[in-house]
């Protein structure tokens, strides 16, 4: 059976580590729904959150070979009732001045910003999970959307849990855990 | 004296010093020429391949032969790219080596300059690592890594490209690292304890127990310690192809190979079996055909160091992630009480049948063919096995791809010697650079290489570099004058359309062993097996024998 999961992986902030990362999905042929990167607060670590699916099977296959990646250093599932996920979207709809007002108050019911206006287009912004920029995209279909930016998802686990930290050593441990004394 | 380290170049040689290496298989170019440069004050002895491929090939025969990393060293552009099918083929294999390509100048890298090519962008899906060298300061650390990297946990090649300018530049001094320090690469060794006792505790329940040995277990190096497990509980073995010679050939407890080209007796063993101990094997498609089958009313015990090749093509029962040597040290330590001597009664009735059967059809297919064919042909599998009985008990035996592949696997007796070949990519033309690497790695050692005419003439340019290096190498040319083993699949997928396998014009190989120097033998048929046999063995250099065998015949 199909499912869908979301990947979290901390890499090493290396020339190349992405390209490894999505080479190896599309080599052996998994799923990416969607991929995102991004250096953390620690300059030497990049995280990557991305969306795949498969069955059981593949699944464990994408968790295990992606471990095996030399510059990986941790690779979990972020659990949907565990985690917070976020997408932003960049929405360019066509609206003279006379559809001007109806796009606003359907940007605001989905807390949409209005970040550029010209005399016939709007561009609104939002952010939420997947299925809220769907459920805005849909309501705006009735519109002309003339371009379309979506960064796919970033997720974080809830709470203090999950945690992964790099000492200045370079060694990784769990937060929650503590300090490797070694 | 160990000379001064100035350059990059200097600090890659007193690197590759460091890590003990004796031989670079290599091909200079401009690229990597800063490299050999450095090298003509080493002790290190360069060996000048033919072709780049071969430095792959050798590089990895000699890992096999010696137990440590073969090097091999090209230029950038073409000389790379010939590269890759080595390091395929020992990735496939797990075989750890370090190949090092050298690069266009870093500034120019990029702009499609002559002779530039992305080696670590090709060779992406098989390396287990690669780098590209910024920085000659980085040098000694990416070497010190790149040999951990290659030999430990799951093995394989990996990859160091260096810009020309990189190995020109000057360096302030060198010192070597004493350890790595890699955050995310920690391969897990010692199998888990409870695990550990689980294997043992099923031992104990099971009633036909099997243990099937792959390529792990050279590779670990644990061919004694699973041997005295075998032998103190009396569990039957098979092999893997990669896994052949984990027991000597003729061992009582050893039932054969299992697969699709396995045999008999092997393959009914483990379909018999209660409880499988797949040990360093990846249950892959040419052994285990149908893996759903084995987890079928079986308990599937999974032994290997690499976590993602358990479960990947076949659910186990128990997981069991470590290095196989410390797994059998571990099992070895423990206590099991168990009787298997009824299976193992039941297993030797099976063999002594399928032996007699098996030795009245070669009787029958030896005079039927004299009957048929206008003229006498050598049977492969006779002269296969009165071969490796003649050869000296720890021979390396390098079959190459195809028929002669089959026929080796089913035929040779390994005893204390190796048995090696292109498992997984299944490399034509892998069996000559391998044996050239072998015997450097094992000089002490008899090496003998078995191919086709067809992968023969893949690699026969390094009967120039065995000549030039004294390197004494027996090779045997299963001669038919076709592509058997595709031959065959067309007899029996396409009804004997026998496309683009003809090679009736193939050089006369007593001329071509001349105009190597090298020696030359030949048998046309039965007749005169074993002094031939004898006779080429004991020739001293290289020689070659051309053994003519029925294209019709197979395997």
């Amino acid at each position: 059976m199909q499912k869908k999961k979301v990947f979290q992986l901390l890499v090493d902030n290396t020339t190349g580590v992405l390209s490894r990362v999505a080479g190896l999905f599309s080599r052996r042929g998994y799923n990416i729904e969607s991929i995102s990167a991004g250096v953390t607060a620690d300059p030497r670590i990049t995280r990557i959150t991305v969306v795949t699916s498969g069955d059981d099977d593949i699944l464990e296959q994408i968790e295990k070979q992606v471990a095996k990646l030399v510059d990986v250093r941790d690779i979990h599932e972020l659990k949907p009732e565990e985690s917070v996920y976020r997408e932003l979207a960049m929405i360019k709809v066509k609206a003279d001045v006379s559809q001007r007002d109806n796009v606003i108050t359907l940007a605001n019911i989905f807390r949409g910003n209005v970040i550029d206006v010209s005399e016939e287009s709007l561009l609104i912004e939002a952010t939420g999970n997947s299925g809220k920029i769907d459920a805005l995209l849909r309501l705006l279909s009735g519109y002309e959307i003339l371009e379309l930016a979506r960064t796919g998802v970033a997720g974080l686990g809830r709470g203090t849990k999950n945690i992964i930290m790099i000492n200045p050593d370079g060694q990784t441990y769990r937060y929650a855990d503590g300090e490797p004394e070694d | 004296m160990l000379r001064k380290v100035v350059t990059g170049a200097d600090a890659l040689v007193r690197s590759l010093e460091e890590e003990n290496v004796e031989y670079v298989f290599g091909y200079p170019g401009v690229a990597i020429a800063p490299f050999f440069n450095s090298m003509l004050d080493s002790k290190i002895h360069t060996v000048l391949v033919r072709h780049e491929q071969c430095a792959g090939h050798a590089a990895s025969g000699y890992t096999r032969a010696s137990g440590k990393p073969g090097v091999a060293a090209v230029t950038s552009g073409p000389g790379a790219t010939n590269l890759i099918t080595g390091i395929a083929t020992a990735f496939a294999d797990s075989i750890p080596m370090v190949c090092i390509t050298g690069q266009v100048d870093s500034r120019l890298m990029g702009s499609d300059v002559f002779q530039e090519a992305d080696i670590s962008g090709a060779c992406e899906s098989f390396v287990k690592f690669s780098y590209i060298v910024r920085r000659a300061s980085d040098i000694p650390r990416v070497v010190k890594e790149a040999f951990h990297i290659a030999n430990t946990g799951r093995k394989g090649p990996v990859l160091i490209d260096i810009p020309h300018d990189v190995l020109m530049d000057r360096v302030a001094g060198f010192a070597y690292p004493v350890s790595v320090n890699l955050r995310t690469y920690k391969p897990t060794v010692e199998g888990h304890p409870v695990q550990i006792k689980r294997v043992i505790r099923e031992l104990s329940r099971a009633k036909r127990p099997i243990i099937c040995t792959g390529g792990g277990v050279h590779l670990s190096g644990a061919e004694a310690q699973v041997r005295a497990f075998a032998e103190k509980h009396g569990i039957p073995c098979v092999s893997t192809m990669m896994g052949l010679g984990s027991l000597p050939s003729e061992h009582p407890l050893f039932y054969g190979m299992v697969g699709n080209n396995g045999q008999k007796c092997g393959n009914r063993a483990m379909n018999e079996a209660d409880v499988i101990l797949m040990v360093g094997a990846r249950v892959a498609d040419r052994s285990i055909s149908q893996p759903d089958l084995i987890t079928e009313n079986k308990v599937l015990i999974h032994i290997d160091v690499d976590p993602a090749e358990i479960g990947k093509n076949a659910g186990p029962t128990i997981p069991l992630v470590g290095d196989i040597r410390h797994v059998f040290d571990e099992f070895n330590a423990k206590e099991l009480k168990v009787d298997y001597s009824e299976w193992l009664a039941w297993l030797d009735k099976y063999r002594a049948e399928v032996k007699a059967e098996s030795e009245k059809r070669l009787a029958q297919g030896i005079a039927d063919r004299k009957v048929r064919a206008s003229r006498d042909y050598v049977d492969p599998r006779l002269f296969i096995r009165s071969l490796s009985l003649a050869m000296e008990e720890d021979a390396i035996y390098i079959a190459d791809v195809g028929q002669n592949q089959i026929w080796s696997c089913a035929n040779a007796v390994i005893r204390k010697g190796r048995f090696m070949t292109s498992g997984g990519m299944g490399t034509m033309g892998y069996s000559v650079p391998a044996a050239m690497g072998a015997r450097l790695g094992a000089p002490d050692r008899q090496v003998v290489a078995v191919c086709g005419d067809g992968a023969f003439q893949m690699t026969m340019m390094e009967l120039s570099t065995m000549d030039q290096y004294e390197v004494p190498v027996k090779i045997v040319v299963i001669r038919n004058y076709v592509l058997g083993m595709v031959r065959q699949h067309q007899h029996f997928a396409y009804h004997d359309r026998h496309a683009v396998t003809d090679m009736s014009t193939t050089p006369d190989l007593d001329k071509l062993a001349q105009a190597y120097h090298v020696g030359y033998m030949r048998l046309d048929s039965n007749e005169g097996m074993e002094e031939t046999i004898r006779a080429f063995l004991d020739e001293e250099g290289t020689s070659i024998l051309e053994v003519f065998v029925d294209p019709d015949d197979l395997c």
